[in-house]
């Protein structure tokens, strides 16, 4: 017994000398990092900041970093990817750590007047014009997308992919069967679904268990109706939203609402995209991570077993969704500001993006991205892109999180007692005291 | 103490011999060095962010940018004059009463079976306090799969013939309807199904605290009652039942402290629900706070939500340290 607990003693002991002497070995490490003789000699860190925690989007990222570290092998790459919350959990995180005046080395944020304008107002981001005008990249994206990440002429991210909210996705078979086409217009769409209907068919899935996904729908109907310019105008806070153009919108998708399935509440946007699979309903409107869905887990054939156009109304027009990354304003390190400039470099750059697009199911938004690496849906949403007018979504980081929310919540109202006129003020007030632009 | 004394010999020497009321001063001042730690995390990770919540309510700090002018009552107007907000009170209430009157029923009833001294009782009771061991979002994902009025137990009602399923979580009435201002008072039928799951989920801990009180009734009470005549009915209601008075205000308290922090369930069972019929100030001030960036609403929520939790665990703690006196 006295020999246990005398062992047991030593080994605390042990232990606990071990402890301090791992905590005087950090602390010599540390030490070093502060002192600029040694910095050369010991890597410079980056650390790169994102929710992209996912099968595909952490592979991509991991694809990425592995590009920059070829060219740029004495820096230290730390992927601090925060899980949870679809980004959430990770603006939560980041806001703590800009508060402390300690930010990563840089950060996803999405393209847009969402979080990315709060970034620029509060003087937490440096602009990147230099970078631009170096790497030759205002010709290498499409201008209206750089104005998506500018405030006043500065540019203040790089973006890294794009995706598309404004599509329709639909089932080529059940079309064929009874001798439809893909609407491209309202009132197609509208003929369409009463002969769908009428075979027992749901003409339009909808999932709707978070409630952002009939906003998404809502969103593409008010781009259809009302048109990309007065569309652009509304999502920045520069016409009212209690106008006309926005309530026939509004009953636009309320008659949208009578050809969707009953149990919309109960599904998540996969299921609604499974629906549409199976043949039990005709269309869905997701954004374009849904052919990953199409593709991957159900293994179909794009164009065969499913089909895609844009919304109705908004041919010609491209809603994006796109991840930035930038250079925040207060990296106090030189070093870290100079492997950070790299790392953007690397981002923006044609071999960066097409690395990094590929893996993780969306496309680059360089004109010049190489077009044979990407599936048939890419291909053919990356000619759009090309030519089309880009616009911003009220959810998916476009807009002020804020509005965004309160856009939710009046969507729900709107949902059940379908009252037009109390919801476009609802709505007008949210942008009232969620400013749209600033 | 003349002689200079190491303190682990001191410490002996005390227990060994010094009188007794000695030794308790030394315990209490060891308890209160001991306590001092948790008391400093406590104080700061409790009772710190409390107030920090509290003062946060009371700014203007509703975007991503913290702003922390003063605000007044602002925010509180703001969440109490909203659709959003007083459907979730009203949810709250109905949801806790219902729940815990579920909760206190199954729960008896299960304790009563289990208590006729019937064979494998270990069994059975595992077995029905097993589902307290899921998480709460696991029930919820299995409860609006079994719940799902197209896919779930609909499909067996319909074998039966039922021409007439009910919606359960996806149903858009209120049983009966009462307009009170801009919301229904009424109970929201799509809740209804969020109760079953939360109370098949929380009833096995309602029998096993029932379980404890059945065992501790004076078995010469139930005799004594049966001598003077009654049946096993009127010996339940009269005799066992009052001895299980503080049994029950137990259970009262957990599980309405347990309704009050509802999150996961519904988060994965229903989200808000359709009209917020389903909605609870915890989602709410979850969306408002990390995904509306709007924290001072958010912090009136929570602060909210802390003044109802204390209006049910105060009386009760209150009531237990008189008990003690």
């Amino acid at each position: 017994m006295t020999i246990r607990k005398s062992t047991t003693i030593a080994l605390t002991a042990v232990m606990a000398l071990g402890a301090v002497g791992a905590m005087g070995a950090h602390g010599s490490t540390a030490t070093p990092a502060t002192s600029h003789v040694s910095a050369a000699k010991s890597k410079t860190q980056l650390q790169i900041f994102s929710w992209w925690t996912g099968v595909a989007s952490s592979k991509a990222l991991k694809s990425l970093i592995g590009v920059f570290n070829q060219q740029y092998p004495h820096v230290n790459v730390i992927n601090e990817a925060v899980a949870g919350g679809a980004g959430s959990n990770a603006k939560a995180v980041l806001a703590s750590r800009m508060e402390a005046n300690n930010p990563p080395g840089t950060f996803q944020v999405h393209a847009g007047r969402g979080t990315l304008l709060s970034w620029i107002a509060a003087g937490d981001m440096a602009p990147l014009n230099s970078l631009y005008k170096q790497e030759g990249w205002y010709k290498a994206f499409p201008k209206s997308l750089l104005n998506m990440l500018a405030v006043k002429g500065k540019i203040y991210a790089v973006p890294v992919d794009m995706q598309r909210d404004n599509v329709l996705w639909y089932n080529p078979a059940i079309f064929k069967k009874y001798h439809l086409t893909a609407p491209h217009t309202f009132a197609q769409f509208f003929a369409d679904a009463k002969v769908l209907k009428s075979h027992g068919i749901t003409p339009l899935a909808l999932a709707n268990h978070g409630n952002w996904e009939s906003t998404l729908l809502y969103s593409d109907v008010l781009l259809g109706e009302v048109g990309p310019v007065q569309y652009d105008k509304l999502l920045y806070g520069k016409a009212s939203w209690n106008s006309a153009g926005v309530k026939k919108a509004t009953q636009m998708f309320l008659k949208m609402m009578q050809y969707t399935n009953s149990d919309a509440n109960a599904l998540h946007w996969q299921q609604a995209d499974q629906l549409v699979a199976q043949g039990k309903a005709a269309m869905n409107v997701q954004g374009d991570w849904a052919q990953g869905y199409f593709t991957t887990d159900l293994h179909l054939t794009p164009g065969k077993g499913f089909g895609w156009v844009p919304t109705p109304g908004t041919k010609g027009t491209f809603a994006m969704v796109s991840d930035a990354f930038g250079l925040p304003s207060k990296l106090s390190n030189k070093a870290a500001k100079t492997a950070t400039m790299d790392f953007l470099k690397v981002l923006g750059s044609q071999k960066g993006q097409d690395t990094f697009n590929p893996l993780k199911g969306t496309f680059s938004p360089r004109l010049d991205a190489k077009k044979t690496l990407y599936d048939a849906y890419s291909r053919s949403a990356m000619a759009s892109f090309k030519k089309d007018k880009l616009v911003l979504t009220i959810g998916q980081g476009g807009a002020n999180p804020g509005f965004t929310q309160a856009f939710e919540n009046a969507m729900v109202t709107l949902i059940s007692t379908k009252n037009v006129s109390s919801f476009v003020s609802a709505v007008q007030s949210a942008a009232q005291t969620n400013p749209l632009s600033k | 103490m003349a002689n200079p004394v190491t303190p682990a010999k001191a410490t002996r020497k005390m227990t060994a011999r010094r009188p007794a009321g000695r030794i308790r001063g030394w315990d209490n001042r060891m308890a209160f060095f001991t306590l001092i730690p948790s008391l400093i995390l406590l104080g700061v990770f409790v009772y710190g962010f409390i107030a920090w919540s509290g003062y946060v309510s009371l700014t203007n700090w509703n975007s991503f940018i913290p702003t922390l002018t003063w605000a007044g009552l602002r925010n509180y107007t703001a969440i109490f004059s909203s659709f959003r907000f007083q459907s979730d009170l009203r949810n709250l209430v109905i949801f806790t009463v219902l729940f815990i009157a579920g909760d206190l029923v199954v729960g008896m009833i299960l304790a009563l079976l289990v208590d006729q001294k019937i064979r494998a009782e270990g069994l059975f009771r595992s077995i029905f306090i097993y589902p307290m061991a899921i998480s709460m979002v696991v029930t919820g994902v299995i409860w609006s799969w079994i719940l799902n009025p197209t896919t779930g137990i609909n499909l067996f009602f319909h074998a039966l013939g039922f021409k007439h399923v009910p919606a359960w979580f996806l149903s858009t009435r209120f049983a009966p309807s009462i307009h009170l201002g801009q919301i229904d008072i009424g109970i929201p039928v799509a809740l209804l199904a969020v109760v079953i799951a939360a109370v098949w989920q929380m009833s096995g801990f309602a029998m096993a605290v029932y379980l404890g009180g059945l065992r501790s009734v004076p078995e010469e009470l139930k005799e004594a009652s049966r001598i003077d005549g009654a049946g096993p009915w009127r010996m339940f209601w009269s005799v066992v039942l009052p001895q299980l008075k503080g049994t029950t205000a137990t259970i009262v308290v957990i599980q309405a402290a347990a309704s009050l922090k509802v999150f996961g369930l519904i988060y994965a069972m229903t989200g808000s629900g359709q009209d917020f019929s389903t909605d609870m100030p915890n989602l709410n001030m979850f969306q408002t706070t990390f995904q509306g960036d709007a924290f001072a609403q958010g912090a009136a929520i929570a602060i909210v939500l802390l003044l109802l939790m204390a209006a049910f665990t105060v009386p009760y703690v209150l009531s237990m340290l008189r008990g003690e006196r």
